[in-house]
């Protein structure tokens, strides 16, 4: 009988080890992770210093690197994807969980699930062959009409960032939404029927009740899709036309820092070179952690009231 | 006067509800629109170019007509196997951990870990495992490969089991534990087992997500013409064929590249009905 207590004793103890170490490894797994990126760009954080974040010549022939187009190209494409994100993220949740019967609301809900689960590299292919062609011709209306605005002062050739601005929407939509959609979930039944019984229509309730109870899961959900677009790299690199220059409109050509990485790392050959792109690797994984982050910390804080 | 002007207040309250209606509906329509284009036009494109000699023929050479992407097909299914098999025990053990131990600050360390794990960007991912994997064992493989995407899957495995987990009543595991269940068999026999639908669906979630994901495997398992066993070898990927195919200049691998894509999105999207639909409503859901 006591054996037997203490055998059980130990099947309980192995459990726990074996758990603690797994989640040991885990943590373990990101600081390997982090001292990897930090140790392999050392050699261009000696030679470069912070002037590589501002300089824009990308030359490997002369081994001279200097991070701003891409800096500037992963920040112009996300930013640009996730603020036109930002009404079509609110309307979608707002039509799941307030317009729809619940059948069609659910239906819709899968939908913008499945569109998320399509690979990157899939809907890259369709943005080569349908979405390129269809902006290069709206492009060309805007130049030939607006070219006095200089952000499309350029002839446009079909990729560069306006299409990478329009792959990225299409991308972090599903994000947003996911976390806009949960935060719609939590108003209380309760305000939006004192709203009715207010007598106010539907979209004054929307307006004074759910947009302001929403208002951390829509600011968070929109940080955390900022984040994915600026690490999406696939569907980008097709669409973006992979130039090292700074873009000076938005029908340029440019890379974003994902973009290039998937161009060039293959083909890099020399210490600083490796080094300058692994150094860029780790200014993505830095920037997109902070984004992450503060996005987070305002969805738990919603999650909290 | 006043009644007058709340008449007029009225009726813009009710045009500017009207107007919003149709705004929400259109902005929803738009959401979804991306959906059947892309959907549309690859099943309509890939159905065209799709035959039997895809599934069953390696790649041709350059210039020659035909050939199919059996190496591509065979090399997806290696990655994901070697994959699965690190990432799913690690995952779902943190899982349970997460849901299992009680509160310490080590635990509060381990959710922000994979926190920031999950929100790594694929592409630095396969620089990572790079410079892990590939440059001490000095070569491209699918080991490298399957690493990359383990490290992928695993905090997604880690937080769909910790919330499926959450999900079982504690009366259950007081029960088992009143009845004289050593703690370790209620957790794997009482919590896991009554949580285990949604640990399923998170894993095969997880999976028909790595079956697409392309950008970790580019500097990893670096891609290949020819059929290929082993894992300490570059190796051909479906994602991979796809980007190579539909990059290229000649319309005879576009038209592959359209086939291929066709497969790989039947695939994920079956695999995620499918987990939607049957397994969630096996799983064990909150009252």
């Amino acid at each position: 009988m006591n054996k037997k207590a203490k055998s059980v004793f130990n099947g309980d103890k192995v459990f726990r080890d074996v758990l603690f170490l797994t989640a040991g490894f885990i943590v373990i797994l990101l600081i390997i992770i982090f001292i990897l990126l930090i140790h392999h760009s050392r050699p261009s954080i000696g030679a470069f210093g912070l002037g590589f974040l501002f300089r824009q010549r990308w030359n490997p022939g002369s081994n001279k690197f200097g991070a701003l187009p891409f800096i500037a190209g992963t920040l112009i494409t996300s930013a640009g994807a996730v603020l036109i994100t930002i009404p079509f993220s609110i309307s979608t949740s707002l039509f799941i969980k307030e317009y729809a019967s619940s059948w069609l609301g659910n239906l819709i809900s899968h939908m913008v699930d499945l569109l998320a689960a399509i690979p990157s590299v899939i809907i890259g292919m369709w943005g080569i062959f349908v979405l390129v062609p269809v902006m290069r011709s709206i492009e060309m209306i805007l130049y030939s009409h607006f070219a006095f605005i200089p952000l499309f002062n350029a002839p446009p050739i079909g990729v560069g960032l306006l299409s990478a601005i329009f792959i990225l929407v299409i991308m972090t939509l599903p994000y947003s939404i996911s976390i806009t959609r949960d935060s719609m979930v939590q108003v209380p039944v309760s305000l939006k029927e004192g709203a009715y019984a207010l007598g106010a229509t539907r979209w004054r309730m929307v307006r004074s009740v759910i947009i302001p109870y929403c208002k951390n899961g829509i600011i968070g959900g929109t940080m955390l899709a900022l984040g994915r677009a600026m690490g999406e790299t696939m569907a980008v690199t097709m669409v973006i036309g992979n130039s090292t220059r700074l873009p000076r409109t938005l029908f340029d050509p440019a890379n974003t820092i994902a973009s290039l990485l998937a161009n060039q790392f293959n083909e890099a050959s020399g210490t600083l070179y490796v080094s300058s792109l692994i150094q860029l690797a780790l200014i993505l994984f830095i920037i997109s952690l902070l984004i992450n982050i503060t996005g987070r910390i305002i969805v738990h804080k919603m999650k909290m009231t | 006067m006043t009644i007058m002007m709340l008449r007029l207040g009225y009726k813009y309250q009710k045009f500017q509800d009207r107007l919003a209606t149709c705004v929400v509906y259109f902005l929803t329509f738009l959401t979804v629109l991306p959906l059947f284009l892309v959907v549309g036009y690859i099943v309509l494109n890939g159905f065209r170019h799709f035959s039997l000699d895809l599934l069953i023929k390696n790649p041709a050479p350059v210039g020659e007509a035909g050939g199919g992407v059996l190496n591509g097909i065979i090399g997806s299914v290696i990655i994901i196997v070697i994959a699965a098999l690190m990432g799913i025990p690690i995952g779902v053990l943190g899982g349970v951990y997460l849901a299992e131990a009680k509160e310490s600050r080590f635990k509060h360390i381990l959710r922000i870990a994979v926190e920031i794990l999950q929100g790594i960007p694929s592409i630095v991912i396969g620089i990572v495992v790079y410079l892990l994997i590939v440059l001490p064992m000095r070569g491209f493989s699918a080991l490298a490969g399957g690493v990359a995407l383990a490290i992928i899957m695993l905090p997604v495995i880690v937080i769909s089991t910790e919330e499926s987990l959450r999900l079982v009543p504690h009366e259950l595991k007081e029960a088992g534990i009143a009845l004289g269940v050593p703690g370790w068999r209620v957790s794997l026999f009482v919590v896991l087992r009554t949580g285990l639908g949604g640990v399923i669906s998170g894993i095969l979630l997880s999976l028909s997500r790595i079956a697409g994901e392309t950008a970790p495997l580019l500097f990893t398992v670096l891609g290949s013409q020819f059929f290929s066993l082993k894992i300490t070898q570059p190796m051909a990927a479906l994602p991979l064929q796809i980007f190579n195919y539909s990059i290229s200049p000649y319309p005879e691998w576009h038209s592959i590249g359209f086939a291929v894509s066709f497969l790989l999105l039947i695939f994920i999207l079956t695999i995620n009905i499918m987990t939607r639909t049957v397994i969630e409503k096996m799983s064990y859901k909150r009252r």
